[in-house]
């Protein structure tokens, strides 16, 4: 009998996992500080989100058409792209502004690099990167949002530890403020707990491991100890507020701009823990999240390439 | 302690229950062609003994070792031999085959299933014996297996590995052989032990066969020298490399041997082989074969001759339900599959799986991600993310210096690549062109 069979090469079955579920999954991880974030910060803040996001998908829809592609917004890594932008942005800012970052995140750091997997950088980090640099007053400014709870202040966590010190600063925010979210700060990096109830899914479902972000806020934690104030209350501050667990959870564990190999997620983990330690402690700025993963992003193949897992048996000798 | 397993690998589908509680049926070959390829083993292919015309008998040599890695080719059946000519078989390609019109009457050579006291024979006779049997791996590599029993130093050998393992999905072949023949295992095994007057030996058994992990183990209780040992259930366990690990932590490479570290791996079948052809002078004639899939009618376990149609598998297990879209000669991760049924039952032949649907097919490729998943699967502790790389750029270079050639072609990576990127396909070709550049630069060499 011969038929119409079909024939491939070993294996013949699939596992049910799919580029599209993993995005999937990323969005829903999210979903808690997306949620905390438009609670406190209100409709400008959901404006900011919804016009991120569409500006993604649509970016990447509009150059794919013309340039006469297979059209992926399907994969949802648009949306992931937008979202994690969107997060990344202060409640009160211009929504265009988001809007250009999500065509430059999409066209210049995803698609002319090649599309997805091929983008040497976190495109959403680069997009605020992009934004810091062109637009730095409103992109930290602060000081006009419409907190849904009592306060007065203008300045982050992050921003007020750095001008008035840790006892001054815990006067303002209290830990228990700070864990809960608050506080000033960037659409998605002020809920810790939220942050945390995504990253705990994300781990359950085995799209993250915490290979990368526990090496990463250990080793923020270690260098902020010994080159800051020893102050362990300092270290604590230090995690918890600003963009750290944001960071750490969902942007140094993109898939396509961090290492591969698992030595390799170490080193990258610890190098942006230095610099994020570097930035925050002596730089001009008080956060230092963003630029530290970008950075790591690019010396990332390099880590990749001088990490090679030893192959099993490749000690074996002739007994 | 945790059950013996190694690190990597993956959690298919085992779709087992299809046929396990089938039992192995006799089947008699019903069509009057039988093919016997002259390669059906790892080396050289065999050389024909016999002429056009010539009658053989049930047991006879009808092709010979054609070099030092090769084996005999033994007649299943009784006839006159009709042609000489190349075949179709399970891989796709042609082979030289040797084809015997069965006459059905089964008339065996002299000495033909004779019983014989194997304690009393030599280490040389008993390696002839199974020379002369034609018996190789028949775990599907088909590795002759009188090379593998007589290494440099008899004495350096510290264990004897029974591949019980059956981790490839919806096989049960294996499993049945176990249930049923246990004694013959167990006999087996101990004839190769009399060859290694330091080892002992070890049957491996995943943890998803607790009956017949139970059934030897009481045949093994009064056997000193055997031991029993339960595996976690995870494909690839029954890969040489992972099961001699999992067994002795032993580590080897793709540049050595498992005798190399000491270890000898026989899969239970040939183990069944090795006992019928030195305790009951039958040599390797027959093969089991598990029929099974979503499109077969009824899955279950045959016991055939070599040499029998494809075609008749399948009707012997009641025909398809429907059209199959996918058939494979193997299981799914490392099965071959087939455009037609029209080839013979070979001694690498396990099974014959058959689905309604093709979940390659029905999943396309998209770009890589770098999740890494095929990293934390591999066995070999490679990097298939990057190796794909290289594999599609035709750098063999690249590939080498990746370890490249240390791939099991398992498929574990290709099976869990969320982007359902056909990475096993894409190092099978780059070790392919490896393997071919070495025997080129080994050629060129010689010739200075």
């Amino acid at each position: 009998m011969t038929g119409n069979f079909n024939v491939s090469s070993s294996p013949h079955v699939r596992d049910n996992s799919s580029t599209a579920n993993i995005m999937k999954d990323v969005c829903i991880a999210m979903i808690p500080t997306l949620a905390f974030g438009c609670f406190q910060f209100g409709l400008s803040a959901l404006i900011v989100v919804i016009g991120t996001v569409i500006a993604c998908v649509l970016a990447e829809y509009l150059y794919e058409k013309l340039m006469k592609k297979p059209i992926t917004i399907g994969d949802f890594s648009a949306v992931v792209t937008g979202l994690i932008l969107a997060l990344n942005m202060p409640p009160q800012i211009p929504v265009w502004m988001p809007i250009l970052g999500g065509v430059f995140a999409i066209i210049v750091v995803k698609q002319l690099y090649g599309g997805l997997g091929q983008n040497f950088m976190n495109p959403a980090l680069a997009a605020r990167c992009f934004l810091l640099i062109s637009f730095a007053g409103a992109m930290t400014n602060f000081s006009s949002v419409a907190m849904n709870y009592d306060s007065s202040s203008t300045a982050t966590p992050l921003a007020s530890l750095k001008a008035i010190g840790i006892e001054n600063a815990m006067e303002k925010y209290n830990m228990l403020n700070i864990f809960l979210g608050r506080i000033p700060g960037t659409i998605g990096e002020v809920s810790t707990i939220a942050l945390l109830i995504g990253a705990l899914y994300l781990v359950v479902r085995k799209v993250i491991s915490l290979r990368i972000p526990l090496v990463y806020i250990a080793t923020v934690a270690v260098f902020v100890f010994i080159f800051g104030d020893h102050n362990p209350t300092t270290v604590l501050y230090h995690i918890i507020s600003g963009g750290l667990i944001f960071g750490a959870f969902f942007m140094a564990t993109d898939y396509v701009s961090s290492p591969v190999t698992k030595k390799g997620q170490i080193y990258f983990a610890i190098f942006i823990g230095i610099l994020t330690g570097l930035f925050r402690l002596f730089g001009g700025n008080a956060e230092g999240v963003s630029y530290a993963i970008i950075i790591g992003n690019i010396v990332a193949p390099l880590i990749e390439k001088s990490t090679l897992p030893k192959a099993f048996g490749r000690e074996a000798k002739k007994a | 302690m945790g059950l013996a397993t190694f690190i990597g690998g993956v959690h298919p589908y085992e779709g087992k229950e299809l046929s396990m509680e089938h039992p192995i049926t006799v089947l008699q070959p019903k069509g009057v062609e039988m093919v016997f390829p002259l390669s059906q083993h790892i080396g050289a292919p065999a050389k024909p003994l016999v002429a056009v015309g010539d009658e053989v008998l049930v047991g006879q040599i009808i092709a010979e070792a054609g070099g030092f890695i090769s084996a005999n080719v033994i007649s299943s059946v009784s006839g006159k031999v009709k042609k000489i000519e190349p075949r179709r078989v399970a891989n796709g390609s042609m082979v030289n085959s040797i084809i015997i019109e069965d006459n059905k009457e089964y008339n065996a050579i002299e000495g033909f299933g004779e019983k014989r006291d194997y304690i009393r024979l030599s280490k040389d006779k008993i390696r002839k014996i199974v020379k002369d049997a034609g018996i190789v791996g028949l775990g599907g590599a088909g590795f002759p297996t009188h090379v593998k029993i007589s290494p440099k130093n008899e004495d350096e050998i510290n264990y004897i590995i029974v591949n019980g393992a059956e981790c490839e999905p919806y096989l049960t072949s294996d499993y049945r052989l176990m249930m049923e023949e246990p004694k013959k295992i167990i006999e087996g095994l101990k004839i190769i032990l009399q060859l290694f007057p330091n080892a002992t030996g070890i049957i491996g058994i995943e943890n998803n066969k607790p009956k017949a992990i139970e059934k030897l183990k009481a045949f093994a209780q009064n056997e000193p020298k055997i031991e029993v040992v339960e595996l976690y259930t995870k494909y690839p366990q029954g890969g040489e490399r992972s099961l001699i690990y999992a067994c002795t932590k032993r580590k080897l490479n793709s540049s050595l041997l498992p005798a190399d570290v000491g270890c000898i791996v026989d899969n239970v079948d040939t183990v069944v082989s090795i006992y019928n052809a030195v305790a009951e002078s039958t040599p390797l004639i027959r093969r089991i074969l598990t029929v099974t899939g979503d499109a077969i009618t009824t899955p279950q376990n045959f016991n055939v001759r070599t040499g029998t149609n494809y075609q008749e598998l399948i009707e012997a297990a009641g025909g398809f339900k429907e059209e199959p879209r996918k058939i494979l000669s193997g299981g799914p991760m490392m099965g071959q599959a087939l455009f037609t049924l029209d080839i013979p039952v070979t001694k690498a032949s396990s099974s014959i799986t058959t689905f309604l649907h093709d979940e390659v097919e029905e999943n396309p490729e998209t770009p890589c991600i770098k999740c890494g998943r095929c990293i934390d699967v591999c066995p070999s502790y490679l990097v298939p993310v990057l190796m794909m790389e290289k594999a599609l750029n035709d750098d063999t270079e690249g590939f080498e210096k990746l370890n490249g050639m240390e791939c099991v072609e398992c498929g574990s990576c290709a099976y869990v690549c969320p982007a359902k990127r056909p990475l096993t396909q894409g190092f099978k070709y780059m070790r392919q062109a490896v393997a071919a550049k070495r025997r080129a630069e080994a050629a060129k060499k010689e010739v200075k």
